[in-house]
């Protein structure tokens, strides 16, 4: 079922052209191998879908290219460096040049919408307060949400949330732009408005994008590359049309959305037909 | 309890111990740059003093109410009712005002914070932080820090105020002690180092009740029953600590 779509090594890309570079990564938490010698690779300027069966471990891996948690063994390297060598400072150095959009929103509770987004520029820039409005109301017309600045977060709908925290991951101008569920709970016209953004944000600025969620329409409609997380490694790899073509069973199980496959859809538990009859059997 | 658990017991508390001592360290290396914006901590000031201070009046005047009352009934027993007034003011400026606003302090705007912060980390809003490239400790966890040990004194200072108040109200109005007595005995008999000794106990306990909160809302589990439980930790945590510290401090002066 491990057989990869394409050969593992990476997706023709020369040194130059990788952004993010995961190589033979293991990670564990509380005892549960969540990745074991994982190989990814995200090219620069290029939409990377990354999707999975829940629980595969694609918030985590998100954690790992942002260096919220450290790999147990094996490199990230992100713009060339390994995270592990970095100090706090150069860690943070490193997140001023990516954006992410969390799947809440994360919006701060105690400002509104416009100070919301101004919250990147008011902290790491010195930018005059006419330039400052202008910046924060263009990024808040692009998500359509210029009326709502005034408004304070818990007044906002789920996915005017996630359209302010987008706002919000852009204002800075980032070279690298991380989504974590985009699609999750939205509408149908937020979800064509936050594919086309994402689309929109890769061909005219030419962000890279890496962008984790199950929704495999969308995410095949816009990725350029694709990864498929399971059991702690990647199953498959390859562009959309290839996985589209692809007849490996756990890519079709995947695409299809079929119960029946190589990821179980029940979690184990003992043979269903004994355990109803003993309920009945006292 | 066997040895090995109250072992383990030991290492726990030991190992907390230790991860609180670290959190001190970096929250206050991280105190000066929050100065940078006196504003959040002007907000917290307000957040967490501004909004004790209906209930640590109401106490207050209960307690310097209490005070004369019990504290008439003992003098009266020495014919020295005279002294109704340097009884209360000391009573309030050495003991009660400092413990009891800390123990409310620790119940008002301890909880708060507590809850906000674990709430803030539930919500991932302090990870937006971290990925924005901002320092939570310095954001979010210093103004407020800082917030509650400016904001422990000023209100232990209106509690004695209005305690004094109410023993005032009770001694020379309904009991009848001699209001120039009440208030001139206790002019000459306290002295600044009383004053001091409560300032001291006040800054303390707001150091101690501020880090408390601040840590547990911090390392709360991010869900709905961890946040719950952190702030229950802060109240119990607080109070034992205030109280033990309030021992050792009056050992100190004496």
């Amino acid at each position: 079922m491990t057989d990869p779509v394409k050969p593992a090594p990476d997706l023709g890309a020369s040194g130059a052209d990788v952004l993010i570079d995961l190589r033979g990564v293991h990670f564990t938490i509380g005892g549960r191998t969540i990745f074991d010698s994982l190989d990814l690779t995200v090219r620069r300027g290029r939409i990377t879908g990354i999707m999975g069966p829940s629980g595969t471990g694609k918030t985590t891996l998100l954690r790992l290219i942002t260096a919220q948690v450290p790999a147990d063994s094996g490199q990230v390297l992100v713009w060339g460096r390994d995270l592990a060598t970095l100090n706090s400072r150069e860690v943070f150095a490193l997140r001023k040049r990516m954006g992410m959009l969390f799947q809440n929103g994360a919006l701060l509770t105690d400002m509104d919408v416009f100070e919301n987004v101004a919250f990147p520029l008011r902290e790491h820039t010195d930018l005059p307060e006419p330039l400052l409005r202008t910046l924060v109301l263009t990024k808040l017309q692009a998500v359509g949400l210029r009326g709502a600045a005034d408004l304070m977060p818990a007044e906002l709908s789920g996915g005017m949330a996630r359209r302010v925290a987008l706002a919000r991951a852009i204002v800075m101008d980032p070279e690298l732009l991380i989504y974590d569920e985009p699609f999750v709970g939205l509408d149908p016209i937020s979800r064509g408005m936050i594919v086309r953004l994402i689309r929109q944000m890769n061909e005219a600025l030419g962000i890279t994008s890496v962008v984790v969620s199950h929704d495999v329409p969308e995410l095949v409609a816009i990725a350029h590359d694709n990864y498929l997380l399971s059991g702690g490694g990647v199953v498959a790899q390859g562009t959309s049309e290839e996985l589209r073509a692809s007849s490996v069973d756990v890519v079709r199980q995947f695409i299809d959305g079929s119960a029946e496959g190589p990821v179980p859809f029940h979690y184990p538990a003992p043979d269903y037909e004994q355990q109803l009859l003993a309920v009945e059997d006292p | 309890m066997s040895a090995t658990t109250a072992d383990a017991l030991v290492v726990r508390y030991l190992r907390k111990l230790g991860a609180v001592a670290v959190f001190l360290c970096r929250l206050l290396a991280q105190c000066a740059p929050a100065f940078a914006r006196p504003r959040l901590i002007v907000n917290q000031v307000y957040n967490a003093g501004g909004r004790s201070l209906v209930i640590i009046m109401l106490s207050g005047l209960f307690v310097g109410m209490v005070l004369a009352l019990q504290g008439f009934d003992l003098l009266q027993r020495f014919g020295s009712e005279d002294a109704l007034g340097t009884a209360a003011a000391l009573a309030l400026l050495k003991e009660l005002g400092p413990v009891i606003t800390a123990l409310l302090f620790a119940g008002r705007a301890g909880t708060s914070l507590t809850s906000e912060i674990g709430l803030m980390r539930a919500t991932d809003q302090l990870t937006a932080m971290e990925m924005m490239a901002v320092d939570p400790l310095r954001y979010v966890a210093a103004p407020r820090f800082i917030g509650g040990v400016i904001a422990m004194p000023l209100l232990a200072a209106v509690f004695n105020i209005i305690g004094l108040f109410g023993a005032q109200l009770v001694g020379v109005q309904l009991l009848r002690v001699d209001r120039g007595s009440f208030w001139s005995q206790m002019q000459s008999a306290v002295a600044l180092k009383d004053v001091v000794e409560g300032i001291v106990k006040s800054l303390v306990f707001g150091f101690a009740c501020s880090l408390i909160a601040v840590f547990e809302g911090y390392h709360a589990e991010p869900t709905a029953a961890g946040v719950g439980l952190a702030t229950t930790r802060t109240v119990v945590a607080s109070s034992v600590l205030i109280l033990l510290l309030d021992y050792v401090l009056t050992a100190c002066f004496l």
